[in-house]
């Protein structure tokens, strides 16, 4: 079995209470940090752990937060990125619902490291039960000591507030997050400044994911090397992955950075393999945004090696042949599914959430969705695979925030590999526009 | 259907909610209290009608304009009137994958009415949403705070029931 970091103790009846989690070893690691650390020991943990942030981007956690900055008598904020809304991810949903304390005791180590007094845990609104969840264990965790005033004799008070959001992917860009809980529409910010500097209320902020912030208790109590001795290369330590899709076993499983891909999606303990009496066809490895690989190239890279689950591996080959381990939303498609469909599908959901700040984004995301929605019903024309392109590339690093390049990979992916799928659409309208109609010219199936 | 209240005022219950809501914020930063004040709000009288909103900015100390920006910028608050449940189901990719479109014509077939309506008897009204991060239990839908996964045709069925009483 892969060592478990996050999950080890998930299964374990009631662990969503403070005493079963404190029966497992929970709260030792904030205790020995506030105890016997100085919170730059702590911060020098996290850094030579080689933790990446799990949300997304992959920046290392410790580097993120040895850029705070530390003026003197201005407030500094810790605030946990729960708003968990790329397609294809729920594994933080999944951690927060059913061992809601690990968060909560990462949120504390993590809070003491930065000195930060008061911390938020900004938790998309559509998971208002979580919510409920999470402040259920917050009273029981100020009840016995571990938040509140004078922490364990201390000397360190913290206060962790669970903000819900109120419907809005965007509000997972870390500025549009703070805008939010500022209590504004979620329009990210320029940067510089970054959020190190002025964030919340215009005093220095860090922004970290559930996932990443949730590896701090075992980082504490196992030391770094331990952590960085897990996993490979610059991919240190474990990674929750969502699975969904056209898989025997869909769900959240934990890995060791480094499992092959083939291992992941065909293994018993993970995915279990494509649906019965299917083969697959593409896959998306790290949440909507990454670009979709067909098939061969997701089991090996262009140069014939094993493709593994690692930010690395995933990446070989650039976006002409590799992807991302991003969000680890790991969607998978058998031979059934539309690619030109999905991408509409995806396209859509971007220009949804555009918010509509810088006019690439805004005009763009809509215009492919248009262009798209055209295709998949028959009225596509030839010059609109290459017109797709060309919005992308024009969207595609011109925007402020990152909401730009997730809506343009998706769609330049999908027409790099799927190019004759989508001539397919355009050259047989009536066939491609029937219900289920599905491309089945040449391809590689695995 | 809910209709706009006559006077807009929180319940004691909920007074006292919104209260400890926007105590915790530092001083001087009781804006950030807005999206969970706006959603105990829609709580009490499932949408945020202009007056809500107005009332919601008094309790605030904020201009009206302030709340009607931010309510209108989220999916999840109404600015209109809806029906006593708001079926809102994923239509993004992961659920479609699942099976999600053929279940939520079902769904609307079961109802009788398309996205954006609510049924005669104010019982439902239909949403479509954009992923609800639950996608290996899809095809979902939410209903208030509860979710709904690995939606059928018979499970449908069987909610709407369970609901219509």
């Amino acid at each position: 079995m892969a060592k478990k970091i996050l999950t080890e103790y998930i299964n374990v009846p009631g662990i969503e209470t403070f005493d079963a989690y404190r029966k497992q070893g929970g709260y030792t690691a904030a205790e020995k940090a506030l105890k016997t650390m100085t919170p730059d020991e702590v911060v020098e943990e996290a850094k030579k752990s080689g933790v990446r942030g799990r949300g997304g981007a992959g920046f290392p956690m410790g580097m993120k937060w040895g850029f705070l900055a530390k003026p003197e008598g201005v407030p500094r904020y810790l605030v946990c990125n729960a708003d968990e809304s790329e397609p294809g991810t729920f594994k933080d949903h999944y951690l927060m619902k059913s061992i809601p304390h690990l968060l909560i005791e990462g949120m504390i180590i993590g809070s003491y490291a930065l000195g930060a007094k008061k911390s938020f845990i900004y938790v998309r609104g559509e998971l208002m039960y979580v919510i409920h969840i999470l402040e259920k264990a917050i009273a029981e965790a100020t009840a016995q000591g571990f938040l509140g005033k004078n922490i364990l004799g201390t000397g360190y008070d913290l206060e962790l507030v669970v903000q819900p959001g109120g419907g809005a992917y965007i509000c997972g860009e870390e500025t549009a997050l703070l805008e939010s809980l500022e209590g504004k529409r979620g329009n990210p910010r320029n940067k510089p400044p970054f959020p190190a500097v002025k964030g919340l209320y215009q005093s220095p902020t860090v922004v970290n994911n559930v996932e990443s912030i949730a590896n701090m208790p075992w980082i504490i109590n196992n030391g770094s090397d331990a952590y960085a001795a897990i996993g490979i290369g610059r991919s240190t330590g474990t990674k929750l992955i969502s699975a969904s899709g056209h898989i025997q076993k869909p769900g959240v499983y934990e890995i060791e950075l480094g499992v092959s891909v083939e291992e992941f999606l065909n293994s018993d303990e993970y995915c279990g393999g494509v649906r019965k009496g299917h083969h697959l066809k593409a896959l998306v490895a790290g949440g909507s945004s990454v670009p979709i690989l067909p098939a061969n190239l997701i089991m090996k890279t262009a140069n014939g090696e094993d493709r593994l689950m690692s930010y690395e591996s995933l990446s070989d080959g650039g976006f002409a042949t590799g992807t991302m381990l991003g969000s680890g939303g790991f969607i998978v498609f058998d031979e059934t599914a539309c690619i030109v469909r999905n991408t509409w599908n995806f396209a859509r959901f971007y220009h949804h959430e555009s918010c509509g700040q810088c006019s690439p984004c805004r005009e763009g995301t809509g215009w492919m969705e248009k262009v798209l929605h055209r295709i998949e019903h028959g009225h596509g024309s030839m010059h609109d695979v290459d017109l797709l392109v060309d919005i992308s590339k024009k969207i595609e690093g011109n925007t402020i925030c990152p909401l730009g390049d997730a809506a343009a990979w998706p769609v330049a992916s999908a027409i790099r590999h799927f190019r004759d799928e989508f001539i397919w659409h355009i050259t047989n309208p009536y066939e491609a526009s029937q219900p289920g109609a599905v491309y089945q010219g040449e391809m590689a199936l695995v | 259907m809910t209709e706009t209240p006559n006077l807009v005022v929180f319940t004691p219950e909920r007074l006292e909610k919104v209260n400890k809501i926007v105590a915790r914020y530092p001083e001087g930063r009781q804006k950030s209290a807005l999206l969970p004040v706006l959603h105990v709000a829609q709580e009490q009288w499932g949408w945020l009608s202009s007056e809500v909103m107005d009332y919601v900015a008094g309790i605030l100390s904020i201009e009206p304009v302030e709340v009607y920006e931010v309510a209108s910028f989220y999916t999840m608050y109404h600015l209109d009137p809806v029906g006593k449940h708001v079926i809102e189901y994923c239509r993004t990719g992961p659920c479609c994958l699942m099976g999600g479109e053929d279940v939520y014509g079902y769904l609307k077939q079961r109802l009788g009415i398309q996205v954006g309506q609510t049924t005669p008897d104010g019982l439902f009204t239909l949403k479509e949403v954009e992923c609800l991060a639950a996608c290996g239990w899809g095809p979902v839908f939410q209903i208030r705070e509860k979710y709904y996964m690995n939606l059928t045709n018979q499970k449908v069925d069987e909610i709407i029931s369970d609901l219509s009483i």
